[in-house]
C-alpha cells in the first residue's frame, strides 16, 4: 500500500470513528427517550396527575410530587435570583480587579463543580439541624438555591457584560449615581440574558434528586405542601421511589413520572429559548 | 427640512470670526494646573495647563493617542470609572477645584455634560431619553412640566421638527445624526454650563456632521463647549480656541485663527498642515 | 444635604451587594465547617487510618468496621468504566465536530447533545436498571441485576456531552495559523489533527478529562438506582457495589438515628468526596489557565 493512500485510508477512518462517536450520544437519547415514553406513556392521565401516591400502583398519582416541586423551585428562585444577581452586579460593576474580589471568583468557580450531594450535606448539617429548618419546603429550597447560586452568578454576570459600557458612560454623564446607572439603564437591558441563566439554573434544581433525599426529603408522601414548614417530596425523589419498587407496575409509574418531569424541563427551556429571541438584538 | 438660519464660517472667515470673539474676552469657566493623569503605570497626560473661557468653542486637536479624549475626560472626571486610573493636578470650574475631597461628582456631571464619539441612546423611546436624566436629578415635578422640558431640549439640539411626532418611538429607530443630536438633547435637558463633546460627529456622514457643527455653533451663546476633533478643518470652522496635544503634552494653545494661521510652534504647523497625524 | 442622603442609599447599597457576592464564601465555608465537625467527632472514635485503609465497610451492621477503600474502590470502578465511554467517544466527537463536521450538522447536533447532558440524573438511573442492564444481560449471561458495568456505560454517556464541548473549546483554542502551517506541508485532515491540533491542545482536551472524572465521582442517583448497595473491594464490573454517593444516599433514606457513629460516616465519606473532587477541579482550573495562557 502506497503511503499516501495509508494516509487517506486512515483520514477516513478517523472521520467516520467521529461520525459514529457523535451518532453514539444521540442513539442513547433516542433510545431513553423511546424506552421512557413506551414505558410511561400509557399511564399518563388527568387521574395520574391529580392523585396523592398509594400503595396501589394503580391508583398512584403524581400530585403530591409535583406539588412540592412547584413549591421547592418557586421559593429557590426567590432566595437564588435576588442573591446571584445580586452578587453578580457587585462582581460586574463594583469589584475592583484583583484581591478579595478574585477570592470570591475562584470560589465561586469551585463551588460550581461541587458534587450536588455534599450540597445536601450541607443542608442536613447547617439548615435541617444547626438552623432548625426540619425537613421542610423551606430547607430543600435553600438547599437548591446554594446548589445554583454559583450557575446564576456566572449567567447573570455574562449578561451584564454584555451591555454597552457606554450605556453606563452616558447615564454616569448626566449625572446618575452608581446605583441609578445600574437599575434605570444597565438591569433593563441585561434582564432577558440574566431571566434565560436564571431559567436553565432552575430547570437544574428541578432535577437535583440526591441533595434533597440527604436532606431528608419524604419518599413517600400523601399531601402537597400546606406552606414552608411543610414536609415534601418532589418529582424525581418520587421516581426514585417507584423505580426502587420491584413491581412492574411501579416502574410503569415511574417513566410516567419521568415524562411529566421531562414536559415540565421542555416547557422551562422553551421559555427560556424564547425569550433569548425575543430580545435578541 | 428645517435647515439651519446660521451660516458656519468657511476657513477664509476664521481669522476674521475669531478676531471678533477675541475682542469680547469672556471670563475663565474652567481652569486645569498643571495636570497629569494615569492608567495604572503608563503616563497618558503630562503637566497640562490651559483655562477654557466661558461661552466660546474651545477645540482640542491632535493625533490619535495624543491624551485629547483622556483630558476632556478629566473635565467631568469620567475617567473615575475606569479602574487604577488616576490623577495629578488641579481643575477649577469657576474657581472650585473638582478634584478636591468631599467634590459631589454627581452633581458635577450634571453640571458638565458630555456627549460622545458613538452616539449612545438608551434603548428606550426618545421622550424617556431625554426624561431620564431630569427625573434622576429631580428636576421635573409635574407631568407638563417635564414635556416642557423635553421639548425645549429637542429644540435646542435642532431634532423637534423631525421627531415631535413620535417620541413615543424607539431611539434606536433614529438615524445615525438624529441619534447624535438627541444625546445632544439629553445632555443638555439637564441645563448644564460646560458640553463637553468626543469627537460627536466622526461616525456621522458630511449632512449630518454639518447640522451638528451648525448645532455647536448656536449653543455656544449659553453654553460653555470643549469639542475634541481629529478633523482640523472641524476645529478651524466651529472653535474660537484650540489647543494641540500631542504624545500627552499640550504643544500649543491660542486662539484658533492664530494656530491655523501662525502657529508658534513647529509641531503645531507641521500637524495643521498635515504632515503628520 | 441631599447628596449626603443620596451617598448614604449608594454604599448601603454596594454594601448589600457585597454582602450577596460575600455568600458564596460563606457556602464554602459553611461546607467545610459542616463536614469537618462531623468527620473530626467520627475520627474520635474511629482511626483515620482504620477509615482510609480499611478493606471491609460495614457501619449498619452489629459488626462494624470502618474501612472505606470498599466504597472508594466501587467509586474508581464505575468512573473508569464511564470514562473508558465518555473519554474517547468524547474526544471523537469533538474532533468530529471541530475539524469534520459542516456547520449545518454542528448547529444541529450540538444543542441535542446539550440535552443528553440537561436530562436528570434520575432518568438515567432508570435507564440504566430498566433498559441497559436488561440489554447487557443478555450478552453477559452472568450480569447481576445490580453492577457496576451499566451504570458507568450510562454515566458515560451522561457527560460525554461535558467531555466534548470543553475539548471542542480546546480544538477551536488552537490558532488557526498552526493548521494552515500544516496543510501548506500536504497534511492530510487527520494527520494535521493528530500530529499538530492535538498535541497542541492536549493541555484543554486534559482540563476537560479531569473535569469529567470529578464529575462521575460525584454523580450519585445513577449508581444508587442500578450499582446496588453492597460495599465490596472488586474490579469485577459485573457484581454489585457501591459508591461513596451511593452510601451517603443509602444512609439518608434509612432510619439510622442522628448523632450515632453510623450517621456521622455520611460526612466522613462526604469530606473524602468533597476533597478528591476539589483537588481534581483544581487540577483541572490549573490545566485550563496553562491552556489559555499558551494561546492568549
Amino acid at each position: 500500500m502506497t503511503r499516501r493512500l495509508r494516509n487517506q485510508l486512515l483520514d477516513h477512518l478517523l472521520h467516520g470513528a467521529g461520525m459514529a462517536a457523535t451518532l453514539l450520544g444521540l442513539v442513547v437519547l433516542g433510545a431513553l427517550l423511546f424506552d421512557i415514553f413506551s414505558d410511561g406513556l400509557g399511564r399518563i392521565s388527568w387521574d395520574f396527575l391529580t392523585s396523592f401516591p398509594s400503595r396501589r400502583a394503580e391508583n398512584a398519582g403524581i400530585y403530591a410530587a409535583l406539588a412540592g416541586t412547584v413549591w421547592v423551585i418557586s421559593f429557590t428562585a426567590l432566595l437564588a435570583v435576588p442573591l446571584g444577581i445580586g452578587a453578580a452586579i457587585f462582581l460586574e460593576e463594583y469589584a475592583a480587579r484583583g484581591g478579595w474580589s478574585r477570592v470570591i471568583e475562584i470560589n465561586i468557580a469551585n463551588l460550581a463543580g461541587v458534587p450536588s450531594v455534599i450540597y445536601g450535606l450541607l443542608g442536613l448539617g447547617l439548615l435541617v439541624r444547626t438552623l432548625a429548618l426540619g425537613r421542610s419546603v423551606i430547607a430543600g429550597a435553600a438547599t437548591l438555591a446554594l446548589l445554583v447560586l454559583p450557575v446564576v452568578i456566572l449567567s447573570s454576570r455574562e449578561a451584564l457584560r454584555a451591555v454597552s459600557p457606554s450605556l453606563r458612560e452616558a447615564s454616569y454623564a448626566l449625572g446618575a449615581t452608581k446605583w441609578q446607572t445600574i437599575w434605570h439603564q444597565v438591569l433593563p437591558v441585561a434582564l432577558p440574558g440574566m431571566l434565560t441563566g436564571m431559567i436553565l439554573a432552575l430547570s437544574r434544581a428541578i432535577g437535583e434528586t440526591a441533595p434533597l433525599i440527604t436532606i431528608g426529603a419524604l419518599t413517600y408522601v400523601p399531601f402537597a405542601p400546606a406552606g414552608i414548614w411543610s414536609p415534601f417530596t418532589v418529582l424525581p425523589i418520587q421516581v426514585f421511589n417507584w423505580v426502587s419498587r420491584p413491581q412492574e407496575a411501579f416502574l410503569e409509574n415511574a417513566a410516567a413520572g419521568i415524562i411529566v418531569l421531562l414536559a415540565l424541563l421542555l416547557a422551562m427551556n422553551g421559555a427560556a429559548a424564547w425569550l433569548r429571541d425575543r430580545f435578541q438584538q | 427640512m428645517s435647515s439651519s438660519t446660521t451660516a458656519i464660517p468657511s476657513l477664509a472667515d476664521v481669522a476674521q470670526q475669531s478676531a471678533e470673539s477675541g475682542a469680547a474676552d469672556t471670563p475663565t469657566k474652567v481652569d486645569v494646573d498643571a495636570l497629569s493623569f494615569f492608567y495604572g503605570e503608563k503616563q497618558a497626560l503630562e503637566g497640562v495647563s490651559l483655562s477654557i473661557p466661558a461661552n466660546q468653542v474651545t477645540a482640542f486637536i491632535g493625533p490619535s493617542g495624543c491624551g485629547k479624549s483622556t483630558f476632556l475626560r478629566t473635565l467631568n472626571r469620567m475617567n473615575d470609572i475606569i479602574p487604577r486610573t488616576r490623577v495629578v493636578g488641579k481643575v477649577a470650574i469657576d474657581g472650585d477645584d473638582i478634584y478636591a475631597p468631599g467634590t459631589d461628582v454627581v452633581e458635577l456631571r450634571r453640571r458638565v455634560g458630555m456627549v460622545f464619539q458613538k452616539s449612545n441612546p438608551f434603548p428606550k423611546s426618545i421622550y424617556e431619553n431625554i426624561a431620564y436624566g431630569l427625573r434622576i436629578n429631580g428636576m421635573a415635578g409635574a407631568r407638563s412640566e417635564l414635556d416642557d422640558r423635553v421639548e425645549s431640549s429637542l429644540q435646542a439640539a435642532a431634532l423637534w421638527d423631525e421627531v415631535s411626532d413620535r417620541l413615543r418611538e424607539s431611539a434606536l429607530a433614529l438615524s445615525g445624526g438624529q441619534q447624535q443630536r438627541l444625546c445632544i438633547a439629553r445632555a443638555l435637558a439637564v441645563q448644564p454650563e460646560v458640553l463637553l463633546m468626543d469627537e460627536p460627529a466622526s461616525a456621522l456622514d458630511p449632512i449630518a456632521t454639518q447640522r451638528i457643527e451648525e448645532l455647536v455653533y448656536q449653543l455656544k451663546s449659553k453654553y460653555t463647549i470643549v469639542i475634541v476633533t481629529h478633523n482640523m478643518q472641524q476645529a478651524a470652522r466651529v472653535s474660537d480656541r484650540t489647543a494641540v496635544f500631542w504624545l500627552g503634552k499640550l504643544v500649543e494653545y491660542d486662539k484658533t485663527s492664530q494656530i491655523f494661521t501662525a502657529p508658534s510652534e513647529k509641531l503645531t504647523e507641521d500637524y495643521v498642515t498635515g504632515r503628520f497625524g | 444635604m441631599a447628596s449626603e442622603r443620596r451617598d448614604r442609599i449608594e454604599r448601603l447599597i454596594e454594601r448589600g451587594l457585597q454582602a450577596c457576592a460575600g455568600l458564596s464564601v460563606l457556602v464554602t465555608a459553611g461546607i467545610l465547617v459542616v463536614l469537618l465537625v462531623e468527620t473530626l467527632q467520627f475520627f474520635r472514635e474511629v482511626s483515620p487510618f482504620e477509615f482510609l485503609f480499611g478493606t471491609v465497610w460495614t457501619p449498619l451492621f452489629l459488626q462494624k468496621s470502618f474501612g472505606v477503600l470498599p466504597l472508594v474502590g466501587g467509586t474508581l470502578l464505575v468512573s473508569f468504566i464511564a470514562m473508558s465511554v465518555a473519554g474517547p467517544a468524547g474526544l471523537l466527537t469533538a474532533i468530529y465536530l471541530s475539524e469534520y463536521a459542516p456547520s449545518r450538522v454542528r448547529r444541529v447536533v450540538k444543542p441535542v447533545l446539550e440535552v443528553l447532558a440537561g436530562v436528570p440524573t434520575v432518568v438515567y438511573g432508570y435507564f440504566a436498571l430498566l433498559f441497559v442492564t436488561p440489554l447487557l444481560q443478555q450478552l453477559i449471561p452472568g450480569l447481576s441485576g445490580f453492577n457496576a458495568l451499566s451504570p458507568g456505560l450510562v454515566m458515560g454517556i451522561m457527560i460525554l456531552p461535558m467531555v466534548s464541548s470543553l475539548s471542542e473549546d480546546a480544538l477551536h483554542g488552537v490558532p488557526r495559523g498552526l493548521r494552515e502551517a500544516a496543510y501548506a506541508l500536504g497534511a492530510t485532515k487527520m494527520q494535521t489533527t493528530v500530529r499538530v491540533v492535538l498535541p497542541a491542545a492536549l493541555s484543554g482536551i486534559s482540563a476537560a478529562g479531569i473535569l469529567a472524572v470529578s464529575r462521575a465521582i460525584g454523580e450519585t442517583m445513577i449508581v444508587t438506582i442500578a450499582a446496588g448497595q453492597q460495599p465490596r473491594l472488586t474490579a469485577n464490573p459485573l457484581v454489585p457495589i457501591e459508591t461513596m454517593t451511593a452510601y451517603i444516599v443509602q444512609v439518608s433514606l434509612g432510619d439510622t438515628p442522628t448523632g450515632t457513629l453510623a450517621y456521622r460516616t455520611i460526612f466522613a465519606v462526604g469530606m473524602l468526596l468533597f476533597v478528591s473532587t476539589f483537588l481534581l477541579n483544581l487540577v483541572s482550573n490549573w490545566l485550563r489557565e496553562r491552556f489559555r495562557e499558551e494561546y492568549a
